[in-house]
């Protein structure tokens, strides 16, 4: 005779999960009224972090879990930014409405570029990531109605009259330039939370379990009928649209542009990597702990220029040496938390656990 | 405007691009270690040139000969001390590390020796030329190609005629079963990248001879010498200067019909080869 029937489930949530995201929600409906009883100062602050952070969770998305060590990312960066400007100046479009644009564009630059980087095994395809950047800044120097090598500013009518301003500035009292910053802080929030949302549900489904078995091993995955290149290309080209619309977005803030900035190795690619590595590699909570350090370690540096970067590839190197799985890593392999779990786990039947 | 002036010089040019390339061409080619650091780690040896020449007044070849072993030193503690821990399968680990030296090292010179350009004094070789025919070329220049023969020819002995390359290649190929033939991969691959950073320690000679260099300039030298080794194939060094001279000549082509496009020319002849022949022009190693 057999006993009871065993019911066996396949779940990924736990306990500390659920609490969890019960208190990110409230983190976020708190961060959507930030506006209402921060200064300024810290919203342009926590804006700074939140596209950051998009930039991490995206080429966390390619390196940590597709493989894909790209050193190009601000080529989708600099392009998405170029193209909303574009939008703005040449096609007099809401600037809002522009960013989706340079998401679109970016996505776009994305299938070429993957289509010569794919070809390329490991660090090869990081260099030709890097040459493709370097190419896309190279020619769009050249683009002399939007400043060519010395670039252009956003008029500040354009984004004084964008999409929600005065929604801002009625419901609020916030001043124009003011309400640029809030609407800006609002967009990035929202870019914040879909992309966190968006790879975790990614790395939850099928296609997530599929590109963790093609990193894990890349034969393995074929043999059981993975296909890992279909799989890599999707992550790239998504992971560039959300890099060129934060790219724009972050351009619509800063309301001036050249081809040095956006196209910036170190201010999208280098920072960005070390926020991933720091807080942990091929983790979604990774990133955000990479980003508050990163962000620490700035203020706590400003005053010293080149210092703060030298400080910021040691301790990346020191990271790599030492702790692979990064800061969140170490923690979450000591205490067995797990924030935003996307391990399945085997319950139910006779399992006690 | 003269055509073949104008290739004459982007194959004069090649060969300071071989000499960027060609220690990284060895490194690659033994361990497959990427090293992203390696254009910082030429502009270092060219601030340590200007450093000697600057106070104690050497000549800079002199000054080069001195740099060879310091940098030497350099590459094998590197490679002994950090890049060893980082080779495995994995390659993202020696990627971010290497990564990580090359933002060190370029924020340590920034903060050493400030961002103003410098340039290695060579006295009258600045701007000594010689006929060729109707030509006239650089002294300078000549001598950076004959260098990047000579240490080509040196590195293929090196490599195909001794006991030590015949441990480089054997590793190359298979680092365990080196292993159990006496060789230790490691101490191999010190000696390996001690050589390389000895050759970009010539390279670093010649970068700041012939133009200012500054801090910042490293990433740039890295990506040409990358370009120079995706192209010319893996764990070939004539393939090297091959694609040293291919980016070379695109680049002063490119620059002789506007100057805007001297660099995206060079950088669009990696891409075309690249399309057309993902393993490199002479590829030898199978990685």
């Amino acid at each position: 005779m057999h006993g009871p029937a065993t019911t066996w489930r396949v779940e990924t949530r736990t306990k500390t999960s659920t609490i969890f995201m019960a208190f990110g929600a409230l983190a976020v409906i708190a961060g959507l009224l930030a506006p209402l009883y921060v200064p300024r100062a810290a919203l342009q602050d926590l804006f700074f972090i939140l596209t950051m952070l998009v930039l991490a969770q995206s080429w966390n998305l390619l390196a940590g879990y597709a493989g894909l060590v790209s050193v190009g990312q601000q080529a989708f960066v600099g392009l998405g930014a170029y193209v909303m400007f574009a939008g703005v100046l040449l096609f007099k479009l809401d600037p809002l409405v522009a960013i989706l644009l340079g998401g679109f564009a970016a996505a776009l630059l994305a299938i070429p570029a993957g289509i010569f980087a794919f070809r390329l095994q490991g660090a090869y395809f990081a260099i030709g990531t890097w040459v493709v950047a370097e190419i896309v800044r190279l020619v769009v120097a050249q683009w002399k109605t939007l400043g060519g090598g010395t670039g252009t500013s956003l008029p500040g009518p354009a984004t004084r009259s964008m999409l929600g301003i005065d929604l801002a500035k009625n419901l609020f009292g916030f001043r124009p330039a003011q309400a640029v910053d809030v609407i800006c802080y609002w967009v990035a929030l929202l870019l914040a939370v879909a992309t966190i949302l968006l790879v975790y549900r990614l790395l939850r489904s099928r296609q997530g379990l599929a590109l963790a078995s093609v990193r894990d091993n890349h034969e393995a995955a074929r043999a059981i009928g993975v296909d890992a290149r279909r799989l890599r290309a999707i992550v790239y080209v998504a992971s560039a649209f959300m890099t060129g619309i934060v790219g724009a977005l972050i351009y619509v803030q800063k309301a001036r542009i050249s081809p040095d900035a956006a196209f910036s190795l170190t201010d999208w690619t280098a920072y960005v990597i070390f926020i991933v590595v720091i807080g942990g590699i091929g983790t979604i909570e990774g990133p955000i702990v990479g980003v508050l350090i990163f962000f620490g370690l700035q203020k706590l540096l400003a005053d010293f220029g080149s210092i703060y970067l030298l400080v910021l590839g040691l301790i990346g190197i020191v990271v790599m040496l030492f702790a692979q799985e990064g800061l969140w890593g170490l923690f979450a392999s000591r205490t067995g938390i797990q924030l935003l779990p996307v391990r399945r786990l085997l319950r139910g039947g006779s399992l006690k656990n | 405007m003269n055509w073949v002036d104008t290739v004459l010089q982007g194959i004069l040019l090649g060969g300071l691009y071989a000499l960027f390339a060609a220690g990284l061409s060895l490194v690659f080619g033994i361990m497959r270690l990427v090293n992203l650091a390696h254009g910082d780690l030429i502009v270092l040896a060219a601030y340590l040139i200007f450093v000697l020449v600057g106070t104690l007044g050497l000549n800079p070849f002199v000054a080069m000969a001195i740099a060879m072993p310091i940098m030497f030193a350099i590459g094998w503690l590197l490679q002994t001390y950090v890049f060893n821990r980082t080779l495995g399968p994995d390659i993202l680990p020696p990627l971010l590390v290497t990564f990580g030296l090359s933002v060190v090292l370029q924020n340590g010179l920034l903060q050493a020796y400030s961002a103003d350009s410098r340039r290695i004094p060579s006295g009258y070789l600045e701007t000594a030329s010689v006929r060729l025919g109707s030509l006239h070329v650089g002294v300078m220049p000549l001598l950076t190609f004959a260098s990047a023969l000579a240490v080509i020819v040196i590195l293929n002995r090196l490599l195909y005629a001794t006991e030590l390359g015949r441990a480089f290649r054997a590793t190359s190929d298979d680092a365990v079963t080196a292993g159990l033939m006496g060789i230790r991969p490691q101490r191999t691959f010190a000696i390996a990248t001690g050589i390389a950073m000895a050759v970009v320690a010539i390279a670093a000679l010649y970068l700041g001879t012939r133009s200012n260099f500054d801090p910042t300039i490293g990433p740039a030298r890295l990506i040409y010498a990358f370009e120079s080794v995706i192209m010319g194939g893996l764990g070939s060094l004539w393939g090297t200067l091959a694609g040293g001279i291919v980016l070379g000549v695109a680049q002063t082509i490119g620059g002789a019909v506007n100057p805007e496009w001297q660099i995206l020319a060079g950088h669009i002849a990696f891409v075309l080869v690249l399309l057309f022949r993902p393993r490199g022009l002479f590829p030898r190693a199978v990685d």
